[in-house]
């Protein structure tokens, strides 16, 4: 609306007095900054930035004015309604702020619930112990072999040197089976004569399994138990090989410290043969040597009876209890926990070893 | 072997203040292992002390009849002392241990009241000082052998070392002072007294002092005997010696025996006496026929092998020989005339006679490793001048020796070969020094010509030598070296399958089992097996742990039963349990395999014919489930184990297993031990590799499981090995969803109705699941309406409305036609 030629009216302008521009603001700035919530804000958004806000009404004002004043007067209702909305913003922002805040809060949760919904499962220490055992080999670049049971009694005694009257072969505590020829095997040392069976050397295999003795389950012994049993045959192989493998095997198993114990034995398809202990420093009794094993170098009888030329090659074989290593190793103190199928035994284990 | 250091010490010259810990060592490193070594002086604590009985007096009126006694104990007043022995006298002398002192076992002495006396320390047996098991009384020392309040032990004999060792079978020497002995020499580099040195054994003679034949020379290769006459049939071994028997753990029994067995034990020479007065006729050494019979000292009336060597009379066999005495010819209490025999056996006859009659007699324990062939007329003449020397009676001069023996062969032995095999220089001046020092003959120089010592028949070959070489020159110098790396293939990838499929399933909420593979016979029945059931058929263990379970399992499922209950028992409700192991499945003909040597690698021919009579042996995988398969929690309810877990498993153990679903199908089965209505078979590219769901009824009541338990047996060994997996090409045009409902008989198996769909939808479908189950009787009892959500995606096109429509119609299409299906609603 104008009156370009009405005479000036200062009554009809008051709105757009300095002073009355300057109230405008501030009441709004106090109004805005007394809001509590972005609600009440809202409310007081169109009292004071609305068509009917002072500095709205003043605005329309201006046109009454002579031309020499508009322009003056235009920049201050400008400055003053940037003024308001700036107060607006900033008190829109500190609300926001303050909403989503405690939004935050009242979405707090005890973030110690359990959420055990699907039960975790676990791997028997005795498998993983052995994979364990297959890796350390497998990164030494040994294959993995593996042999039956239920075995022909060629292979667990007769190829092995343990002939039908030795003295070892009787005191091995056989199963026995209704089939002729064939034993539960008593070690996992026929591992060895099907390997050498199939293949020349160069030999290097390990053999994890299972093995049977007719001793009665107790504390410290099972009828059923495992093996992991090591097999070269190479040229030039030496007893310094053997001792190399074993304290590198050790190192592997049971840490830096860890070397190996030698004590003369008596094994048919090893000779020289010998029983070996290992240094076990995180021993949960103390630091102590502990019997791990048997090993020696092939029998030049089990090469000829596998095939292999005694003058050319040699090799070396080991074995250890994986039961016997679980138990010092880990501190099992009771073999039947190991047989049991306990779930509280192997769950304390979990995936690792 | 047991023995004590004082014996030790008259062959060798042990170090004077030798430790346990260095003899312990030394025995150790020569490869025996120490069972134990017992300072005898400090098995008993305290004081122990002599004392002098002063008075006895009787007390009546107990039980048995019992001694208060006052004893001189060379300290203040008499102790006053309560015994319940009865053999001694005032005056004697006896060992007191006072109060404060400690007996073997721990048996804490302290001053108390007895029988209404005061009683003040003990005097002790033999039995209570752990000298033997002679329980017939207390010790009374000899006379003047020391005053009272001197230390007892040495007058006891409690002042020795007993030494006890385990010997490996292949070094039978060590089972003799003569061996042990020798051996200690090599570690303490001490001198050495070999005692079958100690006397020289007359020649035989052309006469022999009784008529003996041997027929069988391959058994006995050695006989030779010496008879005594007119011994003192009452004289006691000496003391000296009973000691050393009851050392060695031998009981003393008479002078003659006590000697043969005092001399096996210093010379490794088992021997025998005969009553030279029961004795009917010339001795016969052979063969026993077949059936016939005898009865040894141990009363057992034993019938006999042809294999066995018998020494017989007139009256037939009178000794199995070797191992074990007759009774009629056996020494008496009576007996005055003896023939003492010192033989040579066969080992193996012996290990085979010894294993046949369960008769392991200590000579027998010796033959089996070996003795010493030229030890017999040496062994004669100690027993001859022992027993003359304590019993009297006249020696017959005569010797018998039917001597066959042949001498040990020589061994031609490359000088560089110990080195070779130990990895250690050793120049062959230093093997041919550790070879003579175990007792060989070395001459020659390249290859050495090694003549073994008769005491060791164990060394036939280079590598035994060897090893000696390897013993004495010390396992513990030889260096650490590892064998360069050949290149390996590592794990088989059958053996990597099943570590996915463990760790899969252990991810998955299962915990892993090892089960013994002994099942009972009735476990076929428990099962439900029909009466044809292959899984009937079973090797059977001929000497079981236990009788209730001779079997091998066909199953993995009894024992993994069997361990789920005993989970139970102990209090856990929700399990689940897996097992990856063996099974044993005879084949159909039963034959032995050939006979295989040892002297060259079997024919092709005949390992192939030996490996087809050894059992298939395939690995299987089970699972069991009970009770909640999820937790009821704050978060809500659980939810209960079901035939469905276990489908599942197998469904998670063939995608572990590098099988895609793809390859996988699941239909209705019936098998035992399933419910019939609740069992599926899970097949791989259309073979049959497993079954799962919820057990029979029948089967949980037979078990006494919780209802509804649900297992799951699977064969990894039938699994394809996976293939090289082919990439997909990923589409990144945005799917279009659709849902159908569609109702079924309510007898169409899903899986069949999500293959229709499929066939039916074509190239577009990118993936359908199933989102709902409904039955109501609004749709009818034999009807049942399955939802599914259907996702299109085309590789190079967003697709329109019309193209999926399309597709979505001839997927429900498709199972109309099959199925009769409609669309729900419409």
């Amino acid at each position: 609306m104008s009156y370009r030629n009405d005479p000036y009216d200062p009554k009809q302008a008051a709105l757009l007095d300095p002073a009355a521009l300057e109230a405008a603001v501030d009441d709004a700035r106090k109004a805005f900054d007394a809001a509590s919530d972005l609600d009440e804000l809202a409310t007081l958004k169109s009292a004071h930035l609305g068509d009917r806000a002072p500095i709205s009404l003043a605005r329309r004002e201006i046109g009454s004015l002579p031309p020499a004043a508009k322009s003056d007067a235009g920049k201050r209702v400008n400055l003053a309604r940037q003024s308001v909305q700036g107060a607006y913003d900033s008190r829109l922002a500190e609300l926001e702020i303050e909403r989503a805040a405690k939004v935050l809060v009242t979405e707090r949760v005890d973030v110690t619930l359990p959420w055990d919904r699907r039960p975790r499962g676990a791997r028997h220490p005795l498998t993983t112990l052995m994979e364990h055992m297959g890796d350390l080999f497998a990164g030494m670049g040994y294959d993995l072999v593996e042999g039956p049971e239920l075995e022909l009694e060629w292979a667990n005694f007769d190829a092995l040197n343990i002939g039908p009257d030795n003295a070892v072969r009787g005191s091995m505590d056989t199963f026995y089976v209704d089939l002729p020829g064939l034993v539960m095997r008593t070690h996992t040392s026929p591992g060895q004569v099907r390997t050498m069976l199939t293949r020349q050397p160069p030999i290097y295999v390990v053999s994890p399994g299972r093995a049977y003795r007719s001793d009665e389950l107790d504390a410290t012994h099972s009828p059923v138990f495992h093996q992991l049993e090591g097999l070269v045959v190479d040229e030039g192989i030496t007893m310094a090989h053997l001792r190399g493998t074993l304290d590198h095997f050790a190192k592997a198993m049971f840490g830096p410290d860890a070397r190996t114990r030698w004590r003369p034995h008596y094994f048919p398809f090893t000779e020289p043969s010998a029983e070996f202990d290992v240094w076990f420093a995180q021993h949960r009794d103390g630091p102590r040597w502990v019997e791990w094993g048997g090993c020696g170098m092939v029998n030049p009888r089990v090469l000829v009876a596998c095939g292999i030329d005694p003058e050319r090659y040699s090799g070396f074989a080991f074995g250890m209890g994986v039961e016997r290593t679980l138990m010092f190793r880990n501190g099992v103190s009771d073999m039947r926990d190991m047989v049991e199928g306990d779930v509280r035994f192997t769950a304390n284990f979990g995936m690792e070893v | 072997m047991k023995t004590s250091l004082s014996w030790l010490r008259e062959f060798v010259e042990l170090p004077p203040g030798l430790t346990a810990q260095e003899l312990d060592n030394a025995l150790t490193n020569l490869g025996m292992e120490v069972e134990s070594i017992v300072d005898q002086a400090a098995t008993v604590q305290g004081d122990l002390v002599v004392g002098r009985v002063l008075t006895i007096e009787e007390l009546t009126g107990f039980k048995k009849p019992i001694r208060f006694t006052t004893v001189d104990v060379g300290r203040g007043e008499p102790q006053e002392i309560v015994c319940g022995a009865r053999n001694f006298s005032e005056g004697d002398l006896v060992a007191v241990i006072l109060p404060g002192g400690e007996l073997p076992g721990g048996f804490r002495i302290g001053a108390r009241k007895t029988y209404g006396r005061n009683s003040h320390g003990m005097i002790c047996s033999a039995a209570e000082l752990g000298l033997g098991g002679d329980h017939s009384g207390i010790i009374v020392l000899p006379p003047g052998v020391a005053e009272p309040g001197a230390d007892a032990r040495p007058v006891v004999g409690l002042s020795d070392v007993l030494v006890e060792v385990e010997i490996t079978p292949d070094r039978g020497y060590e089972l003799s002072l003569r061996g042990l002995a020798r051996e200690l020499s090599y570690a303490f580099a001490a001198s050495y007294t070999d005692p079958a040195s100690l006397v020289t054994a007359p020649e035989p003679t052309a006469e022999a002092p009784y008529p003996v034949t041997v027929d069988d020379t391959a058994g006995c290769d050695r006989f030779s005997a010496r008879v005594v006459r007119g011994i003192d049939p009452a004289a006691p071994s000496p003391e000296w010696m009973q000691k050393r028997l009851i050392a060695a753990g031998i009981r003393a029994i008479s002078l003659p025996v006590d000697i043969t067995n005092y001399l096996m034990l210093e010379l490794g020479q088992p021997m025998h006496v005969f009553d030279l007065g029961r004795l009917s006729g010339g001795l016969v050494v052979r063969r026993a026929r077949p059936g016939e019979k005898l009865t040894t000292l141990d009363g057992v009336a034993r019938v006999l092998d042809a294999e066995d060597m018998v020494i017989c009379d007139d009256t037939g066999p009178i000794s199995l020989a070797a191992v074990m005495g007759g009774e009629t010819s056996e020494w008496q209490p009576d007996t005055v005339d003896v023939l003492l025999e010192a033989a040579h056996w066969d080992p193996v006859m012996v290990g085979r006679t010894a294993r046949r009659h369960k008769l392991f007699s200590e000579a027998a324990k010796r033959w089996e490793r070996g003795v010493d062939p030229r030890l017999t007329l040496v062994a004669l003449e100690r027993a001859v001048q022992i027993l003359t020397e304590h019993a009297g009676g006249t020696v017959d001069e005569r010797v018998l020796d039917l001597d066959h023996v042949t001498a040990p062969a020589t061994i031609a032995l490359d000088p560089g070969l110990p080195a070779r095999s130990i990895g250690l220089p050793y120049d062959a001046e230093r093997v041919a020094a550790l070879l003579s020092q175990v007792g060989c003959a070395v001459t020659g120089a390249a290859p050495l010509e090694v003549t073994p010592p008769s005491w060791r028949p164990d060394l036939l070959a280079p590598i035994d030598l060897v090893e000696e070489v390897a013993r004495l020159g010390g396992y513990n110098d030889i260096p650490s070296l590892l064998p360069p790396a050949r290149g390996g293939n590592g794990i088989t990838p059958q053996q990597r399958r099943r570590r996915s499929v463990g760790r899969a399933l252990a991810e998955n909420g299962y915990v892993e089992v090892l089960s013994y593979p002994f099942v009972a016979p009735a476990a076929a029945d428990q099962l439900g097996y029909p009466a044809d059931d292959p899984r009937r058929s079973a090797v059977r263990l001929t000497n079981p742990l236990s009788e209730q379970e001779p079997l091998l399992r066909t199953s993995l499922l009894p024992t993994l039963l069997g361990t789920l209950k005993r989970n139970l028992g102990r209090g856990r409700r929700d399990l689940a349990l897996f097992e990856t192991g063996t099974v044993f499945l005879p084949r159909l003909a039963q034959t032995a395999p050939p006979v295989m040597g040892v002297d060259r690698r079997p024919s092709e021919a005949e390992w192939i014919a030996a490996n087809s009579i050894v059992p298939a042996q395939p690995w299987h995988l089970a699972v069991a489930l009970t009770g909640d398969a999820e937790p009821a929690g704050w978060w809500g309810p659980g939810r209960a184990a079901s035939w469905a877990d276990a489908v599942e498993a197998v469904r998670i153990a063939l995608s572990a297993a590098g099988v895609s679903a793809g390859r996988v199908t699941v239909g209705a089965a019936e098998l035992a031990p399933w419910h019939p209505g609740r069992c599926a078979a899970i097949s791989v590219d259309g073979t049959v590799v497993g079954h799962a769901g919820e057990l029979h009824p029948a089967v949980v009541s037979a078990y006494e499981l919780p209802k509804r338990t649900s297992v799951a047996e699977l064969d990894l060994d039938a699994l394809p090995l996976p293939p090289v997996t082919q990439a997909r090409r990923i589409s990144s045009f945005p799917p279009a969803l659709i849902d159908v409902a569609l109702v079924l008989d309510r007898a169409t198996p899903a899986a069949s109705v999500e293959a229709a769909l499929a066939d039916g939808a074509g190239e577009l479908l990118e993936s359908v699941s199933l989102f709902d189950l409904y039955e109501s009787d609004q749709l009818g009892p034999d009807k049942k309406s399955l939802a599914y959500k259907l996702t299109f995606r085309a590789p190079d096109r967003t697709l329109t409305t019309e193209e999926t429509l399309a597709a979505r119609d001839a997927a429900v299409a498709a199972v109309s036609a099959r199925f009769g299906a409609t669309l729900r609603g419409a």
